[in-house]
């Protein structure tokens, strides 16, 4: 008897904590009709800590990190990502990264060496600047483990970048995103290779090529 | 008497137990995190620690990627690289820097261990994470 009458209890306890739950997630859920169902709207970008949902805001932690905004405001816009052109606040020296973990002064050795890959289709060709990277980075980053250091040896498709591998094991995760494809695809074809159908397509949208080449030194 | 406030007890666990399922299996999971910012908890959660919260964004305005990814030998993959307190404190991996010589030391441990608890390992904001359909066979950390 008592142990039915308890089951009752408990199941009713329960439902009502469920209908609560659900009240709670349908006023916090949005319009249905929302303008952008699927997009992240620009007001949740660069988060502070106490709010970007990984950082627990009872944590002493969230009050005393730095929020992104603070630290982003005084450099050059991005497009995604972080919002914040690395390369180009490298270049305008509005930061200073380290080369060494303990001098200052330290300096990398740059590469200056271009890597042309011809896609297929109307996209641009792909150029990789190895400038930038050495910037960055250390030769053994990449060379061998992601790229045998051989123009055109290495197979490397959009399917691998977005699966997070060759380029995707930065572009998409830490270096800017997928997503920018200009700045990977940034060197409209060569009108001889082209084919009719190619140079149509490249026609459409000549206002966008500047741009897109201007960041390439 | 004695049994029947055993049986209450466990009907509030119940309930308890399905009021935290409802609220971590449909909360949104509204993580907008910065882009980049690591979250390591291979150890953190079972040792009732909050997990680790590592920021790119912050550590990459003061250093290149090269002295992390290759002098001190952190490889491209989040819990990768089997960090633990130990080899912090020996100066490896985190402990390179957080020395109390290049950085803050290690007894501010909120400052590293400031993740919401059960979150998992993994990069935030990554272009995987966020297609809008999940692509075939992503592996999901
Ligand atoms: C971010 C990754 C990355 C870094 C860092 C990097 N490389 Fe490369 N490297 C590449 C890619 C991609 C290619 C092109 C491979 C291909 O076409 O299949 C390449 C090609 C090369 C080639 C072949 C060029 C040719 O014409 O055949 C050499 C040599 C090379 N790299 C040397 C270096 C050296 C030296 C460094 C350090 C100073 C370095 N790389 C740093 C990604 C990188
Ligand atoms: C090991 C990490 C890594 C790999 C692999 C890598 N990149 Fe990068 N790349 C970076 C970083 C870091 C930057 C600096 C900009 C940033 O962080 O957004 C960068 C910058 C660039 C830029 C410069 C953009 C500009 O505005 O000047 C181009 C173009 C680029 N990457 C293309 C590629 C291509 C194409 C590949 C694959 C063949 C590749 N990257 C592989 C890390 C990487
Ligand atoms: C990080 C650099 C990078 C970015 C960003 C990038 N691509 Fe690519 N893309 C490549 C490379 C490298 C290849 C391979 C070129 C080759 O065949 O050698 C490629 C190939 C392609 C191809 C040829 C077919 C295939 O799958 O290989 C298409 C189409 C393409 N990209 C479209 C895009 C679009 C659309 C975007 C933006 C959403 C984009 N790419 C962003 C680097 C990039
Ligand atoms: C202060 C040290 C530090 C610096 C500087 C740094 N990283 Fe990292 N990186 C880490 C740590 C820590 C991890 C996580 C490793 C783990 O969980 O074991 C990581 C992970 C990664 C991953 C793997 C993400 C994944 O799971 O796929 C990539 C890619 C990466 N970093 C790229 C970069 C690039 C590109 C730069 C330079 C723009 C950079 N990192 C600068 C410390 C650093
Ligand atoms: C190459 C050196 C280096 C390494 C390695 C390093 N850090 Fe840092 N970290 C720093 C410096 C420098 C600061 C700034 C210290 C200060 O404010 O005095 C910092 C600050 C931080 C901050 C505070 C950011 C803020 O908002 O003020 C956190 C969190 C952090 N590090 C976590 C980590 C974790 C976790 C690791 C290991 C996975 C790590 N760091 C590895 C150098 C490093
Ligand atoms: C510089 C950043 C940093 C600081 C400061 C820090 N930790 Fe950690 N801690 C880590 C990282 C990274 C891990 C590995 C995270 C994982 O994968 O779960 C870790 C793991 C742990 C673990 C589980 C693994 C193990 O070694 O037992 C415990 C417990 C822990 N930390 C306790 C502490 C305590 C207590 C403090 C303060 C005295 C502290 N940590 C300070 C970065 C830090």
């Amino acid at each position: 008897m008592i142990t039915k009458r308890l089951l009752f209890i408990g199941t009713m306890a329960m439902s009502a904590l469920l209908a609560v739950a659900f009240t709670l997630e349908v006023s916090e859920a949005a319009d249905p009709n929302a303008f952008n169902r699927l997009m992240k709207p620009p007001s949740k970008r660069n988060p502070p800590p106490a709010k970007d949902g990984i950082h627990d805001p009872e944590s002493v932690g969230a009050e005393a990190l730095q929020p992104p905004k603070e630290a982003f405001s005084a450099m050059p816009k991005g497009k995604s990502g972080n919002y914040v052109d690395w390369v180009q606040a490298l270049a305008d020296q509005k930061i200073a990264p380290r080369f060494d973990r303990l001098d200052p002064e330290a300096k990398p050795i740059l590469m200056d060496l271009n890597i042309v890959r011809e896609v297929k289709g109307s996209m641009p060709n792909v150029v990789y600047p190895h400038k930038q990277h050495t910037e960055w980075l250390d030769c053994s980053n990449c060379h061998p483990a992601i790229f045998i250091p051989q123009k055109g040896a290495n197979q490397i498709s959009m399917a691998a970048i977005l699966l997070g591998e060759k380029c995707g094991v930065c572009h998409g995760k830490v270096a800017f995103p997928v997503s920018e494809c200009r700045r990977c695809h940034s060197q409209p074809k060569g009108k001889a290779a082209t084919t009719k159908a190619e140079a149509g397509a490249a026609a459409a949208q000549p206002a966008a090529q500047p741009a897109a080449t201007a960041g390439q030194p | 008497m004695a049994i029947e406030r055993k049986q209450w007890k466990s009907a509030i666990v119940i309930a308890a137990t399905a009021w935290m399922a409802v609220l971590f299996g449909f909360a949104p999971s509204e993580a907008t995190a910065e882009y980049g910012d690591v979250v390591m908890n291979e150890y953190s959660d079972e040792a009732g620690m909050r997990p680790v919260v590592f920021p790119h964004w912050f550590h990459r305005i003061r250093f290149r990627c090269k002295v992390c990814h290759a002098d001190l030998g952190f490889k491209f993959q989040a819990g990768g690289n089997d960090i633990n307190m130990l080899k912090i404190i020996d100066g490896e991996y985190c402990g390179a820097c957080h020395n109390g010589d290049v950085a803050w030391s290690v007894e501010n441990c909120d400052l590293c261990h400031s993740g919401k608890a059960g979150t998992p390992t993994q990069v935030h904001e990554s272009t995987l994470q966020k297609l809008i359909m999940p692509a075939g066979g992503a592996p999901k950390k």
